[in-house]
């Protein structure tokens, strides 16, 4: 398939959100601000308070990318690439942190 | 018919070289071809700033006295060839210049998608270059290419913030690269041109844009960062102001690890294009080859930990790194066997090109195999920081990337320029290359076994034989880059004119359809695409064609 | 007639439709192409601008995990209702961004100016939030470099009886579990804290001065569309510039919590 045929399935329709989608996306990020807000107040243990700010932040991430900035009506290729950035992140979070969590299990201290 | 007439009474057809001639629309241009030869021009100049400073360093190490140069000039030696060869050579070389010139030709694209940023990127590289050169003519620095913290957060003397910006502006030029490249080959393929029948090189350049755009904001702002902890004195990586100086290396290493595929997939992609056009075969199991292109940047990625077992980094990630660090072997190793069965029963033409794509194969499988040694933890420890590393990366940064840098130069050569190189000096140099790196850098495997750590300007009594070989291939070694750059450059005035759109009867819309030299819009029209690529047992049938003949035809050959 | 010339005069215009006269760019073949590949090419920038400030983010995270109680304290001189009234702002803009991108798309210049203006102005109240937060932090010396003075942390601390000074001189941190540090220690890690709290917030603000600059650009754009009465205009910068100022409000969606909130 020619890349000029697939133009309509890979990329963006040029058709307009409803003004109410940009609404509700509004409400909803407040409301999640406020609950954000709310839950750094709430006495819990300090870890809990960062997965849950974390959590919450990821909701409100979602809401910006798929409504504001049109992922949710965009092609597959628009939907990876606004993953990649993220996936990659996790990636290097996670490989970087295995270091960090695994040090304290070794037989000697600078193993 | 007027126009016919002038036209054939001036000889010359309109190419991209002489469309327009003044300064300004070489410095100014948004034509990608164009942009290609500015690259190639300006990291030509940085590959032999950065190979005086090695020949330097060959020098000093010739005796095992420091006696040329103090320690201190030593120190700034290594570190102004390996910033310069690495960050303002080998990321560059391939993509910025061969990509950006037969990219869009190979695609069947006017130009790439986004010129501007195209043009942008090549002075981002300037500007960070001219940093780079800057910090380094003010007395040096001498923190090695890694700029290591503490040392160079807090200890280094010099132009560390300069050098360190020159990098940073460098990384966003290659960003924009990667970008661009991105989008053109997403979206600027000709009709027919369908993923599976791009050409190999175009598949590497895809991998390598991934990791220029996934890696390099990352060290990016890691030095970004060691520049804040030397003006501002906060503790980031000093572990005296409560930093983890281990934790650069992880941020350092999340790019710079990649960045090695960086430097080796657009080499691969060279070595596929080759290969095929003189076995006159098709690529041996080109989805592989495809795919492991891609499987490598990905891996690549998940391995940056095989740089610091023995930093202090916990055992357990360790175990993890070396594991991965042999699953990218896989990959790598289905390019090497598939080449060889391309090759294999194919009609192999002795052109120069192929020359050199054969010593990168020869020099990659040793590099390569190496490198499973130092990706092994136990043997790891005993081979860290001796010559051992410094010959298996420069076997695969050296005989690898440059290698095919050279292969691909001579292979677009006469696309690129409208003449031909004397064949026989060209293989010439492609064995002086071959037979000088090997006497430097095997000799360095030893040295590394036996212990001897990089680095340092003077050495033991009883290493000095095999240092002195390896001086010795280094001038060999030196022959064999400068006899292309004589022969290359003489051949611009007064090598065989080449006119014919294929003078090395390969497949490709870049050979096929494309002028020699080409023709500032690439292409007559959008071109069709209708055969994969490489279709060579179809001799009849061409790759694609350029849909209807345009309606007046001034000029060239076909006038 | 010379050859360059008529070489340049035969050679064929990209098809190009009226109504995109000026629009399309040479190397595209239609205009759909062109909008997917500034699309696509805006993502892959928004993929590294996610790396090159993650990065910091994941720095952050272990630097936390390691000194969490001095970090801790450090946090509480940020000001949490500031820092909301700056996400209240930005997530403003943000629709006002889009409401923006949504009126270029339908061609109406003068209803785009005016979110385009909106968006302008909630940018810079977060500008002028953020100056006073900054000034604050200099009246206190909290500013990493040489004038920083972890003074007024152990003061705030002391005070909510967070932190024990010691007979010998060092501090005793009391959240959860209990820390012994000197005050070297403590004046180093807290300053750590604030130099994140710097290095995020600033380039973070440079992302949203970038944006100024670029939202001011069009606004001047749409307000010529408009007393032209363009019927179409490329609504392709307008949107470009959206994805960019949308991820610079995720950038803020994660500093304030990470930074202003947790463990409050």
């Amino acid at each position: 398939m020619a890349s000029y045929t697939t133009h309509h399935e890979e990329g963006h329709e040029h058709h307009l959100v409803p003004v109410r989608v940009y609404s509700w996306t509004l409400v909803a990020l407040l409301v999640l601000l406020i609950v954000t807000v709310g839950a750094g107040f709430i006495p819990m243990p300090i870890w809990l308070g960062t997965v849950v700010a974390l959590a919450i932040a990821m909701v409100k991430t979602y809401l910006v990318m798929a409504y504001f900035m049109h992922v949710k009506f965009s092609g597959k290729l628009i939907w990876l690439f606004a993953a990649a950035g993220f996936f990659w992140l996790v990636i290097m979070v996670i490989f970087a942190y295995a270091d960090y969590i695994t040090r304290p299990w070794e037989p000697v201290p600078g193993f | 018919m007027a126009m016919q007439t002038v036209a054939q009474s001036e000889s010359k057809q309109i190419n991209y070289l002489n469309w327009k001639t003044t300064v300004a629309s070489w410095l100014l241009t948004y034509d990608h071809k164009r942009i290609g030869i500015l690259y190639l021009i300006s990291i030509s100049l940085f590959f032999l700033l950065g190979g005086l400073a090695a020949a330097l360093i060959r020098l000093e190490l010739a005796t095992p006295k420091g006696d040329l140069l103090t320690s201190d000039v030593y120190n700034k030696m290594f570190t102004i060839h390996g910033v310069l060869m690495i960050f303002f050579f080998l990321i560059p070389s391939i993509p910025a210049v061969f990509g950006n010139f037969v990219l869009p030709l190979m695609i069947g694209a006017r130009d790439v998608a986004f010129p501007r940023l195209n043009l942008l990127s090549w002075y981002f590289f300037m500007a960070g270059a001219f940093l780079a050169t800057v910090a380094l003519l003010r007395g040096g620095i001498d923190t090695g290419w890694t700029f290591y913290t503490p040392y160079s957060s807090s200890f280094a003397k010099g132009e560390v913030s300069l050098a360190i910006m020159g990098v940073f502006l460098a990384g966003f030029s290659s960003i924009f690269t990667g970008i661009n490249f991105l989008v053109t080959i997403h979206k600027m393929r000709a009709p027919g041109m369908t993923w599976f029948r791009l050409p190999l090189f175009v598949w590497a350049m895809y991998a390598t844009s991934l990791i220029q755009v996934l890696g390099t904001p990352v060290v990016a702002i890691t030095l970004l960062l060691v520049a804040i902890e030397r003006s501002l004195r906060i503790g980031i990586f000093d572990p005296q102001l409560g930093g983890d100086p281990i934790l650069y290396q992880h941020l350092f290493w999340f790019y710079s690890h990649p960045a090695v595929y960086i430097m080796i997939l657009p080499g691969m992609g060279v070595i596929s294009e080759v290969i095929s056009a003189f076995s006159k075969k098709r690529v041996f199991g080109y989805h592989f080859v495809a795919f492991s292109s891609l499987a490598i940047a990905i891996i690549g990625f998940l391995v940056w930990g095989h740089h610091m077992f023995s930093s202090g980094q916990s055992i357990y990630a360790g175990l993890l790194f070396s594991f991965l660090s042999f699953l990218v072997a896989i990959p790598s190793a289905i390019k090497t066997f598939n080449w060889m069965t391309t090759i294999w029963k194919g009609r192999v033409h002795w052109e120069a090109p192929m020359v050199y794509a054969l010593g990168f194969m020869g020099l990659f499988v040793i590099g390569g195999l190496t490198g499973l040694h130092l990706g092994a933890l136990a043997t790891n420890l005993h081979l860290t920081d001796t010559y051992f590393v410094v010959a298996h990366f420069h076997y695969v940064m050296v005989g690898g990337a440059i290698m095919a840098y050279l292969a691909a130069l001579h292979y677009w050569w006469p696309k690129m320029t409208g003449r031909m190189y004397p064949q026989s000096w060209a293989k010439l140099s492609a064995l002086l290359v071959f037979v000088g790196f090997n006497l430097t850098f095997f000799p360095q495997f030893i040295l590394g076994y036996l212990g001897m750590p990089r680095r340092y300007h003077s050495y033991p009594e009883e290493w000095a034989a095999l240092n002195l070989l390896s001086s010795a291939g280094a001038s060999v070694l030196g022959f064999g880059y400068i006899i292309p750059v004589i022969y290359l450059v003489w051949s611009l005035k007064y090598g065989r004119i080449v006119t014919e759109r294929n003078p090395w009867g390969a497949r490709g819309l870049e050979w096929e359809l494309v002028e020699t030299p080409p023709d500032p819009h690439n292409f007559e029209r959008t071109p069709i695409v209708t055969r994969p690529a490489y279709d060579y047992g179809h001799p009849e049938e061409p790759t694609g064609f350029v849909p209807k003949p345009r309606p007046v035809v001034v000029g060239g050959k076909d006038g | 007639m010379s050859v360059k010339e008529a070489k340049v005069l035969e050679r064929e215009p990209a098809p190009t439709h009226i109504e995109h006269e000026g629009i399309l760019g040479e190397q595209f073949e239609t205009l759909d192409q062109q909008n997917n590949a500034y699309l696509i090419g805006m993502w892959a920038f928004i993929v590294q601008e996610v790396l090159f400030l993650g990065a910091i983010f994941a720095a952050y995270g272990i630097y936390r995990l390691k000194y969490l109680h001095e970090f801790t304290l450090a946090h509480k001189e940020l000001d949490w209702v500031v820092g909301g009234l700056n996400t209240l702002v930005l997530l403003a803009s943000s629709y006002t961004m889009a409401r923006a991108v949504r009126a270029a798309m339908q061609n109406k210049h003068g209803r785009q100016m005016l979110y385009l203006t909106f968006t302008l102005l909630f940018a810079s109240v977060f500008m002028f939030n953020k100056y006073i937060e900054y000034s604050k932090k200099y009246e206190h010396h909290l500013i990493p470099g040489r004038g920083y003075d972890a003074h007024t942390i152990v003061e705030h601390a002391e005070h909510k009886e967070l932190l024990e000074p010691l007979p010998d001189g060092n501090y005793k941190l009391k959240l959860e579990t209990e820390k012994i540090v000197t005050p070297e220690e403590f004046k180093q890690r807290t300053q750590l804290f604030l130099g994140f709290y710097f290095i995020l917030t600033g380039l973070h603000g440079l992302h949203v001065l970038v944006g100024m600059t670029v939202i001011g650009v069009l606004v001047g754009r749409a307000y010529i569309d408009y007393k032209k009465r363009k019927p179409v205009a490329d609504y392709m910068p307008v949107e470009m510039v959206g994805l960019y100022w949308h991820f610079v409000d995720i950038v803020w969606i994660f500093i304030y919590p990470l930074l202003y909130l947790i463990g409050r």
